[in-house]
């Protein structure tokens, strides 16, 4: 069960007013405040893309260690979790694909790094059931493999199903595209991808966008994420760095 | 001749049906799309949350958000859907998808899979492979059919980790097209040039031989 934190704080950007719904806060220091060593941090993104990539240069920044991060993917070795790895600031992955990712994977093999890689739907699924109040669910996925060894299996309707628990976290960080000052988020494209049940899976969840705008001025029934799941909100600038570029000859 | 990888998609893009979503997998399922039967509509799935995937962008009009599952840039095609991962999975994992074609390390003759692991040596990570074999009841793998160290990667019992468990009857390597039935692979077309007891000789696991097993033809159409 997720309690939201109340913020001791008023996170305003005048500090004039009570912040209310207004969940945007003026820098990253204050995006991540009380993020501390040995932490559970649930990050969105999918590969490079649709990463918080201001919140993780802060996590960096502030230096906090023995984290639990649990995002699809760690970056690349200089960029996206990636340079958290390199600096040894992750005590443990929850992942689904190490990938490219050659530091991952050597601190992996080394043992120096403690790796529970899970089927990507599998860890989709899990954030999602962690922001929605189930502790745990059944599968198919990973049964008879060693993703289910040592887990509870039960058989419905003739077929075993492994019993897979919910993910919740401290912090969660989130990219979105847009977002309201209320923190209602609407992602672009396929930059979507595993923010929406990250930010639903923290006990603060934290939203960094290209862009704030005005309550009104996002359509209501377009919202991707509502902001009752989002406690604080900044706008960043993004490199976006893409993995590998792929075009069609004309 | 064994089939190049061209050819092995070609070939596999021929059970491609009209009105099919389908997801297809990193290396040769990927050079399905190329042979899509001009006269059948399909959507493709990829995983991160992307159903119309099309052809990959013109230079000026590559963007970093819209990727596939492979993290190359691509396009959405005109009737697609963008979605959460969770969704992504939802459809996967509830049987939504009408077929899905994987590359792979090993097959089994129980239709067992193993293809995101050699322990001690390389960790990939499953990815998604084990969410889509677990939920699809329609599989192509698609892989040589044996390793580069010349191992047959056709066995009596997967010697890897395992990705999903008796979900495999379907598979196509560069030497044949085999299904796999009551503990058997079942030999069903031959590349063009290669003979029975070629195929016999690469294959480790059970084979069944069943009448003539007809080459592979590379003329017609695909269908």
């Amino acid at each position: 069960m997720i309690r939201r934190a109340k913020l001791g704080l008023v996170f305003g950007h005048s500090g004039s007013h009570v912040a209310g719904f207004d969940k945007r806060v003026g820098s990253n220091e204050e995006a991540l405040a009380g993020l501390v060593d040995g932490m559970t941090v649930v990050v969105g993104g999918f590969g490079l893309c649709g990463i918080p990539e201001n919140l993780i240069a802060q996590v960096r920044t502030m230096g906090v260690r023995q984290l639990t991060v649990v995002s699809n993917n760690c970056g690349v070795d200089d960029f996206g979790l990636g340079v958290l790895l390199k600096d040894r600031q992750i005590r443990k992955m929850i992942a689904s694909y190490v990938g490219e990712n050659a530091e991952f994977e050597r601190q992996l093999l080394s043992g120096e790094l403690e790796v529970e890689l899970t089927p990507q739907g599998t860890l989709a699924e899990r954030m999602r059931a962690g922001g929605a109040g189930i502790p745990a669910f059944y599968t198919a996925t990973g049964y008879g493999t060693p993703v289910g060894e040592g887990k509870e299996i039960r058989e419905f309707k003739g077929r075993k199903y492994i019993l897979e628990q919910a993910i919740t976290a401290d912090f969660a960080l989130v990219k979105g595209w847009k977002a309201d000052w209320y923190g209602n988020v609407v992602y672009r494209h396929t930059a979507q991808n595993f923010n929406p049940a990250a930010a639903t899976a923290g006990r603060v969840t934290v939203v960094e966008v290209e862009e704030i705008v005005a309550p009104g001025m996002l359509r209501p029934d377009q919202i991707h994420t509502p902001g009752i799941y989002v406690d604080r909100l900044i706008q960043g600038r993004f490199e976006k760095r893409i993995e590998k570029t792929t075009v069609r000859s004309r | 001749m064994a089939l190049t990888r061209e050819q092995m998609a070609w070939r596999v893009a021929r059970e491609l049906r009209d009105g099919y979503y389908v997801n297809l997998g990193i290396g040769i399922p990927t050079l399905v799309a190329n042979y899509i039967p001009a006269d059948i509509d399909v959507m493709l799935q990829s995983e991160n949350g992307l159903l119309g995937m099309g052809p990959f962008p013109a230079a000026n009009e590559v963007d970093a958000d819209l990727i596939n599952a492979g993290k190359q840039t691509v396009t959405a095609r005109r009737g697609a859907s963008i979605f959460s991962s969770a969704d992504s999975f939802a459809m996967i994992r509830g049987g939504h998808i009408d077929l899905t074609v994987l590359g792979a390390f090993e097959v089994d003759v129980e239709g067992n899979i193993a293809s995101w692991m050699v322990p001690g040596k390389l960790v990939k990570g499953m990815g998604g492979a084990m969410d889509l074999v677990a939920g699809a009841d329609n599989i192509i793998v698609t892989m040589m059919h044996a390793s580069k160290d010349g191992e047959s990667k056709l066995l009596q019992r997967c010697s890897l980790p395992l990705t999903g468990r008796a979900c495999i009857r379907r598979v196509l390597t560069d030497l044949a097209y085999l299904e796999i039935e009551s503990g058997a692979f079942v030999l069903r077309e031959r590349a063009p040039g290669v003979s029975i007891d070629q195929v016999r000789a690469a294959t480790a696991g059970k084979l069944v031989v069943a009448g003539d097993v007809p080459e592979m033809s590379f003329d017609d159409p695909p269908r």
